[in-house]
C-alpha cells in the first residue's frame, strides 16, 4: 500500500506540503468566490458589476492556476519514483508561481484588472478606463512567470524521462504501438507524464507567445494584432493547460486504484494507443472554442468537432473502462482514497457527455457562452480532477498515520471520529457538486449567459439551485481542507 | 424542435447511463471471485470493450454525418439567399442595428462585426430561448442566417465578456406578423421560434 520508494525525504516533504497546502487553501478561497458569484446571479446578494468581474477574473485565473499547481504535485509525486527529478526544478516552479500569483493579485485588487483569465485581445488594452494599462501589464507578466516555471519543471521531467527511457516517445511506449511484447509493468505514470509534457509544453509555449503579443500591444498600442490569430493562440494555450490538470491528476488513479482493489492494472497496447490519441487530441481540439467565429476556416471548425468527439474515446474505452474492470469483483477496501478515486472516474466520464454535446457545432450555436460551458467543465474538474488530488492526499495521510501509529510511545486518538466525519463529508461533497453542475447545465440549455453580472429575472431560479449546491460543496471542502492540511503539517513520526 | 430540447434529454440519458454502469460495477465490487471466474470476467471484459469501441466508432461516424452533412455555418465568402440583409456592429457597450422591418417567415442575413473588442451577437426568441448567435470580432465579418418563424420581440444580448458594461449590451428586434395571418397576442410558447439556416448559397 505504501511502497518505500514513494516515501518523501525531509526536503521533498516540505515542497510537497507547500504545493498541496497552498493549493487546498487557495481552492477553498476560490470556491467561496465562486459561491459569492452564484449568490449574486441568484439575486440573493448584490455586487457591483466591477467587483463581480474582478471576482470572476480571480476565480478563473485562480482555479486554473491552483489546480495546475496541485496536479503538478501529483505528477511529480509519482514520476520521481521512476526517473530522477531535481528538487531545484520543482522549487523554482513553486517560487515563480508564487511571484506570478502576487503580480496577478496586485493587478486585480490594486489595479482593478477584470479582463478574465482568457485576456482576449484586445480587451486588456481597452477597458474603457476601468483598469489602467499597468494593471493589465502586471497581470500578463504574472502569467509569464507562471509559464516559465511550468516549462522549467517540464524540462526537468523531460530530461529525467530521456535519461531513463531514451525519449519521450519511448516513455509513452511508442515502441510497442505496432508490435513487440508490451512490458505490462511499464509505469503508467511515465506514459501519462510524457504525454502531458509533449502536449502541454506546446500549450504553454503558445501561451507565452500570446502573452508577449499582448504585452507588446499594451506597451505599444500602435502595434496591433490579428484578433482571430490571437484568439486561436490564446485558446490553444488555455484549453491545453486546463486539460493537462486532468491528465496529470489521473496518474493518481493509475497508481493508487490497483492498491485498493488488490488487482493488477497493467499496461496494454490499447492503453499506449489511447495516450497517443489523447496527446494528439489535446493539441488539435482547441478550434471548438471558435465555432461561433464564422470567419475561421471551415476545416478548422470540422477539426474541432471531430477532435472533441474522438477525445472522448480514450477516456471511455481505456481509462474509465479500465478502472471499472479493475474494480469489478475486486476486494476493494472502501476507504476515502478508494471512494474518491471511483468518484473521480465517474465525474470525468459523466462530464465528458455534456462536453461532447458542446463540441458539436450545431449544438454550440445555442450553447456557446451559456452556463452549459461551466456546467461541463465544472463536472469533470470538480467531480473528476479534484477527487484525484484529494485521493492522493488522503492516501498520503494514511501513510503518515500508519507511520505515527507504528512509532514507539505514540498513541493515535480520534481516528474513528475523523473516519466518521469523512463518511459525512464525502456524500455532502458529491450531492452538492452534482446539484451545482446540473444547475449550470440546466441554466445553459435555458440560454442563461455565463460571465455576466446582470442575470435576467427568469434565470435566477436555476442560479439559486446552483448556489445551494455550491454551498454544500464549500461546506464539505472546508472540512476536507482542514483535515488534510492539519494531517499533512503534523510532525512526522521519527 | 429546438436543439436544446434534444440535447438536454440526451445529456441526462448519457449521464444516467454512466451512473448506472458505475452503480452496477460498485454493487459487484466486493463479491469474491474464483480464479476461473476472474479469467472468465477478464475475457468478457475484453469482448465488451471491443464492442463498446465499435459502438462508439459507429456513433461517431453517424453523428458526424448527421451534424455536418448540412454544414451549420453559412458560407462566408459566397452569396447567400436572404430576404433581408443587415449590417450589425457591436461596440462597448451597445449594438448598432438597422431598423429594417422584418416579417415573420423571412430569412435575415446578419453581417456582424465589432468596433472595438470581441462581442457575441446572440438572439433570444420571444419565449426566452437562445435562437442563434455569432461572434462580433473587430476587423472581421461573420455572416449569420436566421429565419424568423414566430412574430414577436426578440432580444439581442452580448454573450462574449467585453468589460464591465457587458451585461447591459442589449437590444431588440421586432418581427412583425404576416399581414395574411396576424400574430396572436403574447408569445407562442414553443421553443422553436426561429431557425438558423445554412441552405442559402450552398
Amino acid at each position: 500500500m505504501y511502497p518505500a520508494d514513494e516515501a518523501l525525504s525531509g526536503p521533498e516533504r516540505g515542497i510537497f506540503n507547500a504545493y498541496m497546502v497552498t493549493a487546498l487553501v487557495a481552492l477553498i478561497l476560490f470556491m467561496m468566490v465562486g459561491l459569492t458569484m452564484r449568490l449574486h446571479e441568484a439575486h440573493w446578494i448584490q455586487l457591483s458589476p466591477v467587483l463581480f468581474y474582478e471576482l470572476l477574473t480571480l476565480h478563473g485565473t485562480g482555479m486554473v492556476g491552483i489546480t495546475w499547481l496541485a496536479t503538478t504535485a501529483v505528477m511529480w509525486f509519482f514520476l520521481r519514483k521512476y526517473v530522477t527529478l531535481h528538487l531545484w526544478a520543482i522549487v523554482t516552479n513553486y517560487v515563480l508561481f508564487a511571484l506570478g500569483v502576487l503580480c496577478i493579485l496586485v493587478a486585480i485588487f490594486a489595479g482593478g484588472y477584470a479582463g478574465l483569465w482568457t485576456f482576449l485581445y484586445p480587451l486588456p488594452a481597452k477597458s474603457m478606463g476601468v483598469w489602467p494599462p499597468w494593471a493589465a501589464e502586471l497581470y500578463v507578466i504574472g502569467y509569464v512567470l507562471i509559464g516559465v516555471g511550468a516549462l522549467l519543471f517540464y524540462l526537468d521531467a523531460t530530461a529525467g524521462i530521456i535519461n531513463r527511457y531514451g525519449s519521450l516517445g519511448r516513455g509513452m511506449g511508442w515502441q510497442w504501438l505496432f508490435g513487440g511484447t508490451v512490458d505490462p509493468n511499464h509505469p503508467k505514470a511515465v506514459i501519462a507524464s510524457s504525454g502531458v509534457i509533449i502536449a502541454n509544453s506546446l500549450g504553454i509555449i503558445a501561451g507565452e507567445v500570446a502573452l508577449f503579443m499582448t504585452l507588446v500591444n499594451l506597451f505599444y498600442p500602435d502595434i496591433t494584432l490579428n484578433p482571430l490569430v490571437a484568439k486561436n493562440v490564446i485558446y490553444w494555450f488555455g484549453h491545453m493547460v486546463a486539460n493537462a490538470t486532468i491528465y496529470m491528476g489521473v496518474i493518481a488513479v493509475y497508481e493508487l486504484l490497483p492498491r485498493y482493489t488488490g488487482k493488477p492494472y497493467l499496461v496494454s497496447r490499447p492503453f499506449i494507443w489511447a495516450w497517443l490519441v489523447t496527446a494528439l487530441y489535446v493539441i488539435v481540439v482547441f478550434p471548438h472554442h471558435l465555432f461561433m467565429d464564422f470567419a475561421q476556416p471551415r476545416w478548422l471548425a470540422v477539426t474541432g468537432q471531430i477532435a472533441s468527439w474522438v477525445g472522448g474515446f480514450p477516456v471511455f474505452v481505456i481509462t474509465v473502462y479500465g478502472a471499472l474492470v479493475n474494480l469489478y469483483r475486486s476486494q476493494i477496501r472502501w476507504r476515502m482514497p478508494a471512494l474518491l478515486l471511483v468518484l473521480a472516474m465517474f465525474g470525468w466520464a459523466a462530464g465528458v457527455v455534456p462536453a461532447i454535446m458542446d463540441g458539436t457545432i450545431r449544438v454550440n450555436a445555442v450553447m456557446h457562452n451559456t452556463l452549459w460551458v461551466p456546467g461541463h467543465f465544472h463536472f469533470y474538474m470538480l467531480i473528476g480532477m479534484l477527487p484525484m488530488v484529494l485521493a492522493l492526499l488522503y492516501h498520503q495521510l494514511g501513510r503518515l498515520e500508519q507511520e505515527r501509529a507504528a512509532a514507539p510511545g505514540v498513541t493515535v486518538a480520534g481516528g474513528r471520529t475523523l473516519a466518521c466525519l469523512d463518511r459525512i463529508g464525502f456524500p455532502v461533497f458529491f450531492v452538492g457538486a452534482l446539484v451545482f453542475v446540473l444547475a449550470f447545465l440546466y441554466g445553459g440549455q435555458s440560454g442563461v449567459a455565463r460571465r455576466m453580472a446582470e442575470h435576467w429575472e427568469t434565470w435566477t431560479a436555476s442560479d439559486g439551485v446552483g448556489a445551494i449546491g455550491a454551498s454544500l460543496v464549500v461546506l464539505a471542502m472546508l472540512y476536507f481542507v482542514l483535515r488534510l492540511c492539519v494531517g499533512l503539517l503534523r510532525r512526522p513520526a521519527v | 424542435m429546438a436543439t436544446q430540447n434534444i440535447v438536454w434529454p440526451l445529456t441526462l440519458l448519457g449521464i444516467g447511463t454512466v451512473a448506472l454502469v458505475f452503480i452496477f460495477v460498485i454493487s459487484q465490487a466486493r463479491k469474491p471471485a474464483t480464479e476461473q471466474e476472474t479469467q472468465q470476467s477478464t475475457h468478457t471484459a475484453h469482448v465488451i470493450q471491443a464492442w463498446f469501441f465499435g459502438l462508439l466508432v459507429v456513433g461517431f461516424a453517424l453523428g458526424t454525418w448527421l451534424t455536418l452533412r448540412h454544414f451549420p455555418i453559412p458560407p462566408q465568402h459566397a452569396p447567400v439567399q436572404a430576404d433581408v440583409d443587415m449590417d450589425v456592429e457591436g461596440f462597448m457597450w451597445g449594438w448598432q442595428i438597422p431598423d429594417t422591418p422584418i416579417q415573420v417567415g423571412q430569412t435575415v442575413a446578419f453581417r456582424v462585426t465589432s468596433r472595438d473588442v470581441n462581442h457575441d451577437f446572440a438572439i433570444y426568441g420571444p419565449d426566452g430561448n437562445l435562437v442563434a448567435q455569432t461572434q462580433a470580432m473587430p476587423e472581421f465579418y461573420n455572416k449569420l442566417l436566421v429565419t424568423f418563424d414566430t412574430p414577436g420581440e426578440y432580444t439581442v444580448q452580448c454573450l462574449e465578456y467585453c468589460g464591465v458594461g457587458h451585461g447591459f449590451m442589449r437590444s431588440t428586434l421586432t418581427v412583425a406578423a404576416d399581414k395574411a395571418s396576424p400574430a396572436p397576442a403574447g408569445t407562442t410558447g414553443t421553443a422553436s421560434t426561429a431557425s438558423t439556416s445554412a441552405a442559402g448559397g450552398q
